[in-house]
């Protein structure tokens, strides 16, 4: 088991010095090949009317003109050890592990990052639980009562749950339950959980709900995929010839097993909402890394796309990883076999 | 104003007889009373008072180039610095025509010019201090507009000083490169409270370039250049605790502000907060319910909103400036057949400005029809038509104009019309709308139009902006929009009709209107210290480029601006584009 | 259940009856969309304890549908069930799905077909045993858990005190058939049904399970039902053997009967299609010509008419008249429109010298 946990730490360490090869290639690489010049990009970050000193300096001080793979060497000895980064008049010293210093905030990465997560992590968690819950459960009493109104309805909801854009979901909500009746507050009001943990709660609710509407929907669907295929297994069977209960039958026997498939696309969705939440955190104004994302894209932060890219990719192969492990814990197959 | 009634009118009786009595007002004047109304804050600040304490909150969906007031050129960065800067002058806080005025801020008075309108003298106030305790000098003035125009890394603002000073022999290299202690030769400071500046060429706005944020002083030990936007020395009633780009920015009060050097500000709020990168319809409905105080942009409410806002319950408390913005389209001199001056006549008649209006979101949200260069709202404008139009009944121009415009045509030889291409930029649809609705009024005189669409990021840079595209491709008209740097006709007029602002690329004079006229009078304008008599030259300069026909003016543009009961002082100010003023807003 | 299925009104009040394990016209029924499947259709037999009846017919003739439904793990939403199942004098049919519930795996118990696949993979053996016993026995886990010990060892696991913390998959395949068994039989069940029990198993493995069956059964004087297609497994076990063919019982005979004097065209099918171990034999299978018949449209009159090579030797009898299944020697039953003696001619002389 300890090998194994080294061995799959040691991929996604492979994993990751990969992906920010390919990323970097694709923001650095890419545009050369497109036929876009180094001043070009550069102009990209100068203001409204470029004069071709500011240009030449600015090209410079970013080392554009370096080649791509000496300035990717440069990125990852910066996260080994460090990196100096010119300002104007001082010197920024971005510490190791340096995932890059932003063209547009003049900050290293790592720093906007460690400020942006906390908020997308609250975002995440949060609608992860409600989903969860909520989706399993309706999910496992729609597969039980299979055809019936409840089902009908239920699977009527988290179809339209699936294909309902959040920004729609979103504003409805918005409009209902804060601007029509001020239950909750409006949009940009997330406060982080450590200045007042009250607050959160508040500006957090309706983005949670709203967020979990999509992934509940999702999961309900799943779960009774999942509760219909494996009540139908010949161990379900055994489990009601030995006279249990239906709903030992059901719990103990049924949804663990279907809980499983279920596991896996967990890990996947929650990987990957970690690296942001885009039009959640546009819609209701929470300052996370899916808002970061898209800005830096916009601006053209290319160390910063980078950065939430490697952030991304990093919960995607961790989560991961934890839910291979869990996996072992629950399937004794996969753990013994 | 009266040659443009007809068609407003005329327009209006299409619609309804309800919005024939808004039109019919045809300027953004509404209710005259004092309380507030529909249009109330566009004359005069609404909801005056002097109460202190509280938070204001402003929001925004994007945010800021940078909040360095060196490295700045939006207009609402330009207005909201003023909180936690002072720069030599900034424009009078208050609504309508006297917003235009420009008052001494950080100086204890306008510019005295001497050398005809080259050397430029001001004293600053004593006592004026930054948020650590210590006191401003000139050399921190100076040191600031060195930093904002001269260095490398901060590029966002624009030029002008390094434009209109002296320059070092050789080029000065800006602040962080130059480790000598002179720095540019140009700007003397013989003592800590005076400041001369050397021009190249006698200007003599240079007040409103001072009042630009770039002369908000900088003291060069606090200097971090591009990081400074975090870590900015206050010397406004405000200081910065906080910037977290795309996020948000929280200021408190500056504790060594002093009331008394500083007669415009009240100070009003204990707190502001702003938000950034907020969801655009979330902020209007914050403003609706009351939560939000200001949509920090200034440029309205979305489309989505505007009917809201519109309803009889919220129209008191909305306001409908116009905004600075001119959008018109260019008929370039080079081009066959628009190189003569008849043909550019036929256009200026055929064009369908009410079906442009129309498009670009009618007569609140898109703006006033537009007969002139300048807008209404800069110093200068005069009114005058040139190319009246009357609207036919049921709509499109009647055939009184349609028959003048046949009428340039048989004198530009072309009786049937001709044919050329008309751009827009592709990513802003109401622009290519527009483009749509003139594309189909020109037809009925038999001027036919393919239109062009290209991205705005690369409008003037890669395609219009550049001459030798619009020569190899025969693009005759093409559509833009532009507002004033500084609110006077030569602020505004400067960098789309004057010869020099033709280049190879990244121009704004599309029509490449080079004429020694024109250009003479604007050169001569600017050095003339006789404000009455500059200002008057900028109507006649407008009227020039009106009979030059190079330029069709569409409307002027309008924003439907929403104004929360408890948000107090709040008026439109001119000098920003016809945004609120933020200096001196309050809540109750 | 009674309200909603007229025909168990008359199964409550009926008789109760003597024999241990008693089905009477057993119907099975499922709606679906393409029609009404009739699984069983009017089944009836009596087993007493101590005896094994070995119920053979082909994939979809009914078997397991029978035996799923004495057992009442028919979903009482989408089967239809009626007719009567006494059970040690008590109905079945009529009682709550919580009576029923009771009896299972307690009175009645049932060994499936796949241990691999009837065994829940996340749970050790030992679990799986200790909660059937749990499930009806009040006792400690320690208790249940040393039951579950014994039970491996009885039915023949090496070393079951540490088997018994081994999960399913880590089991060979005869070794889950033993654990599956222990299972059936941790609460002393009085009837034991078992579905194929031998069909995933290798062939040497088989003859032990079948062993084991057999001597358990002796053991616990338990009452046997063995189905199967299979009818190698029914000759070594069964005392009697019931023929199903559409849903239907076709014959129904002791063991001796069956095999050397089977009175159904469709048995004799069934004999010809079976491999033959004790006998040289050059010839090649005699398999039944078609394929089953569907339960939704099941074939009028004699179901087996469209592949019995016989059925026109009775006029169209065959195809409008249903035969019933009558009594043609003691112990002997068959339903059949041919006449007795033609059968038996038939049998032994077209039939039996090419097994």
């Amino acid at each position: 088991m300890f090998a194994y946990i080294v061995r799959r730490l040691i991929g996604a360490v492979l994993m990751l010095l990969l992906v920010s090869l390919v990323t970097f290639g694709i923001f650095f690489w890419l545009p050369k090949l497109a036929g876009q010049t180094t001043d070009q990009i550069a102009a990209g970050y100068v203001g409204k009317a470029p004069t071709k000193e500011a240009i030449q300096d600015t090209k410079e001080r970013l080392g554009l003109d370096d080649p791509v793979l000496v300035q990717y060497g440069n990125y990852v000895k910066g996260i080994a050890v460090g990196r100096d980064f010119e300002a104007g008049p001082v010197t920024d010293h971005c510490p190791a592990p340096c995932l890059g210093y932003s063209f547009r905030s003049s900050q290293p990465v790592l720093e906007t990052l460690v400020d942006r997560a906390p908020a997308t992590a609250s975002l995440a968690a949060g609608a992860a639980v409600i989903w969860l819950t909520g989706g399993i459960t309706v999910g496992v009493i729609s597969a039980l009562r299979r055809g019936s109104l409840w089902d009908r309805a239920t699977m009527v909801i988290a179809l339209s749950g699936v294909s309902l854009p959040i920004y729609f979901t979103g504003m409805v909500s918005l409009q209902l339950f804060s601007y029509s009746v001020e239950i909750f507050p409006g949009g940009g009001q997330y406060t982080a959980i450590t200045a007042d943990p009250v607050k959160w709660f508040q500006a957090l609710v309706l983005p949670w709900v709203t967020l979990a509407f999509l992934y509940a929907a999702m999961y309900a669907r799943l779960t009774r995929a999942g509760m219909l295929e494996t009540m139908n297994e010949d161990y379900i069977r055994t489990a009601r010839a030995k006279g249990l209960p239906e709903r030992t039958v059901v719990t103990k026997h049924a949804l663990r097993a279907s809980l499983t498939p279920i596991m896996t696309v967990f890990g996947l969705d929650l990987g990957l909402l970690l690296g942001g939440a885009v039009l959640t955190e546009s819609t209701f104004g929470i300052p996370g890394l899916g808002r970061l994302a898209i800005d830096s894209i916009r601006s053209g932060d290319l160390p910063m796309v980078l950065g939430v890219t490697l952030l991304t990719s990093a919960s995607i192969v961790i989560i991961n990883l934890i839910v291979d492990l869990l996996y072992a814990v629950v399937d004794p197959r996969v753990r013994l076999g | 104003m009266n040659k443009m009634r007809p068609i407003a009118v005329l327009a209006a009786g299409v619609v309804a007889a309800a919005t024939l009595a808004a039109c019919g007002g045809g300027d953004d004047s509404g209710d005259t009373g004092s309380g507030p109304g529909f249009n109330a804050g566009v004359k005069e600040q609404v909801n005056k008072s002097d109460k202190k304490g509280g938070t204001l909150k402003f929001g925004h969906s994007d945010d800021w180039d940078s909040p360095d007031p060196g490295n700045t050129y939006y207009a609402f960065s330009q207005n909201f610095s003023r909180l936690y800067g002072r720069g030599l002058t900034t424009f009078a806080p208050a609504a309508g025509d006297a917003s235009l005025k420009v008052v001494p801020d950080l100086a204890t008075d306008l510019g005295q010019a001497s050398d005809g309108g080259k050397t430029w003298t001001y004293k600053l106030r004593t006592g004026v201090k930054y948020d650590d305790g210590t006191t401003v000098t000139s050399k921190d003035v100076k040191y600031a507009v060195e930093r904002s125009n001269y260095s490398a890394e901060l590029q966002n603002g624009p030029k002008y000083f390094k434009a209109y000073l002296v320059d070092n022999k050789p080029a000065y290299p800006g602040p962080y490169k130059d480790k000598g202690d002179e720095g540019l030769k140009s700007i003397e400071t013989p003592d800590d409270q005076t400041i001369i500046f050397h021009l190249n060429t006698a200007f003599q706005e240079f007040d409103y370039l001072v009042a630009m944020s770039q002369t908000m002083p900088v003291p060069k030990a606090k200097d971090t250049g591009l990081k400074y936007e975090t870590t900015i020395a206050s010397t406004g009633p405000y200081k910065v605790d906080s910037y977290a780009r795309g996020k948000s920015m929280s200021l408190s009060r500056n504790p060594h502000w002093n009331q008394s050097t500083d007669p415009l500000r009240k100070a009003l709020p204990d707190k502001i907060e702003v938000q950034l990168k907020q969801n655009g319809d979330d902020i209007d409905q914050r403003l609706l319910a009351g939560s939000l105080d200001v949509d920090m942009a200034g440029v309205g409410v979305q489309s989505g909103t505007q009917p809201k806002v519109l309803a009889d319950d919220q129209k008191p408390y909305v306001d409908n400036p116009v905004q600075g913005f001119l959008r018109f389209m260019s008929l370039n001199v080079n081009v066959k057949p628009l190189d003569n001056v008849h043909c550019r006549m036929a256009v200026q008649y055929a064009t369908d400005k009410v079906a442009a209006q129309t498009a670009y979101g009618g007569p609140l949200a898109g703006g006033d029809v537009a007969t002139t260069v300048l807008p209404p709202t800069v110093a200068g404008y005069t009114k005058f038509d040139l190319y009246p139009q009357k609207q036919a009944e049921g709509g499109g121009l009647d055939q009184a104009t349609l028959a003048k415009a046949k009428q340039e045509l048989q004198a530009c030889g072309q009786p049937n019309g001709f044919t050329t291409k008309l751009s827009a930029r592709s990513d802003r649809p109401k622009e290519v709308a527009m483009a749509q609705a003139i594309q189909q009024s020109l037809a009925k005189v038999g001027i036919r139009t393919d239109i062009v669409q290209y991205p705005a990021g690369d409008y003037f840079t890669k395609y219009v902006g550049v001459p030798k595209y619009v020569h190899d491709n025969g693009i005759g008209m093409m559509i833009m929009a532009w507002a004033a740097d500084w609110p006077t006709g030569y602020g505004f007029l400067s960098q789309i009709i004057d010869g020099d602002a033709i280049k190879p690329s990244g121009g704004n004079n599309l029509a490449e209107l080079d004429d020694p006229k024109i250009n003479k009078a604007l050169d001569d304008a600017i050095a003339n210290p006789d404000e009455a008599a500059r200002l008057k030259t900028y109507g006649e300069i407008d009227k020039m480029v009106m009979q030059s026909a190079a330029e069709v003016p569409l409307v002027y543009a309008k924003a439907l601006m929403y104004r929360p009961k408890r948000v107090t002082n709040v008026g439109i100010t001119y000098s920003y584009g016809g945004m609120y003023d933020y200096l001196n807003m309050g809540v109750e | 259940m009674t309200g909603t299925a007229p025909t168990a009104q008359t199964a409550g009040t009926g008789d109760a009856p003597t024999a241990f394990l008693e089905v009477r016209d057993l119907k099975i029924h499922f709606p679906t969309d393409d029609g009404l499947v009739r699984s069983v259709d009017g089944l009836t037999f009596q087993l007493e304890r101590g005896r094994t009846l070995g119920i053979v017919g082909e994939s979809g003739s009914g078997k397991s549908v029978t035996s799923l439904g004495i057992l009442g793990l028919h979903n009482r939403r989408n089967a239809n069930v009626s007719g009567e199942i006494w059970l040690n004098g008590k109905e079945l049919v009529g009682s709550s799905e919580a009576e029923v519930r009771r009896l299972r795996g307690r009175d009645m118990a049932m060994i499936f077909q796949d241990p691999l696949s009837a065994m829940h993979p996340f749970y050790t053996v030992g679990q799986q045993i200790i909660e059937a016993y749990r499930v009806h026995n009040d006792v400690s886990k320690q208790v249940a858990r040393k039951h579950a010990v014994d039970m491996l060892g009885k039915v023949g696991i090496p070393k079951p005190d540490r088997r018994v913390d081994d999960y399913p998959h880590q089991f060979s395949g005869g070794m889950r058939q033993r654990a599956m068994i222990a299972m059936a039989l941790s609460c002393d069940p009085e009837l034991l049904i078992a579905d194929e029990p031998t069909t995933a198993l290798d062939v040497t493995v088989q003859a032990q399970i079948l062993d084991l069956i057999s001597d358990l059964q002796e053991e616990f004087n338990s009452a046997v039902i063995m189905i199967t297609h299979d009818l190698g497994v029914v000759a070594e076990l069964s005392d009697d053997i019931l023929v199903m063919y559409a849903g239907r019982c076709v014959e129904y005979a002791s063991v001796d009967d069956a095999f050397h004097r089977p009175l159904h065209p469709y048995t004799w099918g069934l004999l010809g299609s079976m491999p033959r171990l004790d006998r040289e034999r050059s010839e090649r299978l005699l398999p039944i010509e078609g394929s089953p018949p569907s339960l939704i449209n099941v074939p009028s009159g004699c179901a087996f008419h469209p592949r019995c090579p016989y059925a026109d030797l009775n006029g169209d009898k065959s195809t409008t008249e249903r035969p019933e299944l009558v009594e043609v020697e003691p112990g002997h039953k068959a339903a059949c429109h041919l006449p007795l003696d033609r059968r038996r001619e038939i049998w032994a002389d077209e039939i039996r010298p090419k097994l």
